[in-house]
């Protein structure tokens, strides 16, 4: 067995077995290399493809600007390594320190990072998911099926949520002169990420646009022809969309059901770990040699109460599996600690959205910065008196800026005047985000578990 | 020749865009729209928009580095 007392033989001629073979499971297996890891290194990948970028498949890809087998992600040295992709793993024997594989093989480690991800949630009704026309919007497979039904005849496009991916792909369709419906069960677009205030300018951006946007409403079902082709969509109000291509985009979902009755701390809101990516087990006891990394996990994040969050971020998953094979390689004692500011980017309709921290987490906004009428601004989000995220439209030369102020809590609203600040800026408004109980498309930032400030036992000295 | 630009870091200075037309292009205002499987004849100007970029954004692997078989799907080059 290599502990921490063995580290050098590790580095040497260690077993590392990497779970999830995208952009977290590249960037780690590069760093491990690059730190100078030289032992077995195998990365594990349910899909046939040697890991490629995700975002320009709603952006790029759906333009017809770029082919969605040309994704692929560039290295930044040969990682050495013996890549199983196109087998899932299906289960996990910690104390054996296994790896099963789905074709009955089983893989070895010493440490494990397990980087599986998120997948797209399929449309509920399984027999209406089934139709043809009906795609969601994930995978490189996803794009291609999706990019090459547009290029036929297309009589109208509807998408389901517009969170960042709904909106991205409805602003290709309409870029490409497709006609789309937009359903949205929240009251505006981006509403979950960014509250009401901007989702009213992402809602404005639709419109002129030329999208058929239907906000407050749901769909509840598709019905197909004869063919099993979608045919029409059913809403919440009554009304009915006659469509041919259905894009669900309503979130995602953790790959973490292959651990499940492993012990390791995994479930629906992802895998718990401490700072170091290091993951809990079920009793909620730090572990040595898992880590994990990218849009499964979730850790506690100082600038943020120590809650844990989970992000769906692409600098996140860099960034985290990064330190994860930092960590996995390292003393105890030389581990660094994953405190990445939460960032995030979006272009739709020709309108470049950039985020740093947690907007979700804001009761107030402040446009301190631009104007919303102009859709070129930056805005603040509060959260108890400090700021907590701000959000541009337009302005990203500004963002760093911004972060040094979450990174430093700096008070909200601040007190200084910025340039450029015009009507929308003279005071902060609630952010208008939507209750936690109604359900809308989910932030990109998922708060969960429990805030050290949050205590739960209180210890009542007895009495003399 | 396969690239990715961190579009955390970008911020659409445009220099790739001038640099490399035909593989960055501005879309809108400040967001950019890149090819990610630039063809070899770009190698030189992409190069080149990559040592240019003031926020050293633009990632692009080393062809000589070449993966292995195993990692490689059909018709993936």
């Amino acid at each position: 067995m290599i502990g921490d007392g063995s580290i050098d033989r590790l580095r040497r001629e260690g077993r590392i077995v990497i779970v999830g073979a995208s952009l977290a499971g590249l960037r780690a297996a590069e760093t491990l290399r690059e730190k100078g890891f030289t032992g077995s290194l195998t990365v594990i990948g349910d899909e046939p493809h040697p890991p490629y970028d995700r975002p320009p498949l709603s952006k790029q890809v759906l333009l017809g600007k770029a082919a969605p087998e040309h994704t692929t992600l560039p290295r930044r040295l040969d990682v050495d390594a013996h890549w199983r992709l196109g087998h899932a793993a299906t289960g996990l024997d910690m104390a054996a320190r296994r790896v099963r594989l789905a074709d009955g093989d089983e893989v070895e480690y010493d440490r494990l990072l397990i980087a599986t991800g998120v997948r797209a949630r399929p449309w509920p009704v399984e027999a209406e998911a089934g139709l043809d026309g009906v795609f969601v919007l994930r995978t490189r497979d996803d794009a291609t099926r999706l990019h090459r039904r547009l290029t036929e005849e297309t009589r109208r496009v509807l998408v389901i949520g517009a969170g960042f991916t709904g909106s991205e792909i409805a602003s290709a369709c309409r870029e490409r002169d497709l006609p789309v419906t937009v359903a949205e069960r929240g009251s505006s677009p981006l509403v979950g990420a960014l509250g009401g205030v901007i989702g009213e300018v992402a809602r404005q951006m639709h419109l002129d646009a030329g999208v058929d946007l239907r906000c407050g409403v749901m769909v509840t079902a598709l019905e197909g022809d004869t063919a099993g082709r979608v045919r029409s969509a059913v809403l919440s109000d009554g009304g009915t969309i006659d469509t041919d291509v259905v894009v669900v985009s309503l979130g995602a979902t953790r790959n973490t059901e292959w651990l499940a009755g492993s012990g390791l701390g995994a479930g629906p809101r992802g895998i718990a770990c401490d700072a170091g990516c290091r993951a809990f087990d079920v009793r909620g006891i730090v572990t040595d040699d898992v880590f994990v990394a990218g849009d499964v996990a979730r850790a506690p994040h100082p600038l943020f109460g120590y809650q844990f969050l989970s992000l769906e971020h692409w600098g996140n998953a860099v960034a985290q599996a990064e330190i994860a094979a930092h960590n996995m390689i390292s003393h105890a004692t030389d581990r660094i600690p994953h405190l990445w500011v939460p960032a995030f980017w979006s272009s739709q309709f020709g309108v470049n959205i950039k985020s740093v921290g947690v907007p979700a987490l804001g009761e107030e906004i402040l446009v301190t910065q631009g104007s919303l009428a102009d859709r070129r601004f930056t805005a603040v989000y509060g959260h108890q008196g400090r700021v907590i995220g701000a959000v541009t439209f337009d302005h990203g030369r500004w963002l760093p800026f911004y972060q040094e102020l979450i990174e430093r809590t700096a008070p909200f609203p601040p007190p200084f005047p910025t340039l450029d600040r015009r009507a929308d800026g003279r005071g902060p408004v609630p952010a208008e985000f939507p209750d936690p109980s109604v359900p809308t498309h989910g932030p990109t930032v998922t708060v969960s578990g429990y805030s050290p400030a949050d205590r739960r036992i209180t210890f009542t000295p007895g009495r003399a | 020749m396969r690239l990715v630009v961190d579009l955390n870091r970008c911020q659409g200075y445009a220099q790739c865009a001038f640099l490399a037309p035909d593989v960055f292009t501005m879309h809108g205002d400040e967001a950019l729209l890149y090819d990610p499987h630039a063809e070899p004849a770009q190698r030189e100007h992409v190069a080149r928009a990559a040592a240019a970029c003031p926020v050293q954004a633009i990632l692009v692997d080393d062809l000589d580095g070449a993966p292995g078989p195993a990692e490689e799907a059909p018709g993936d080059r």
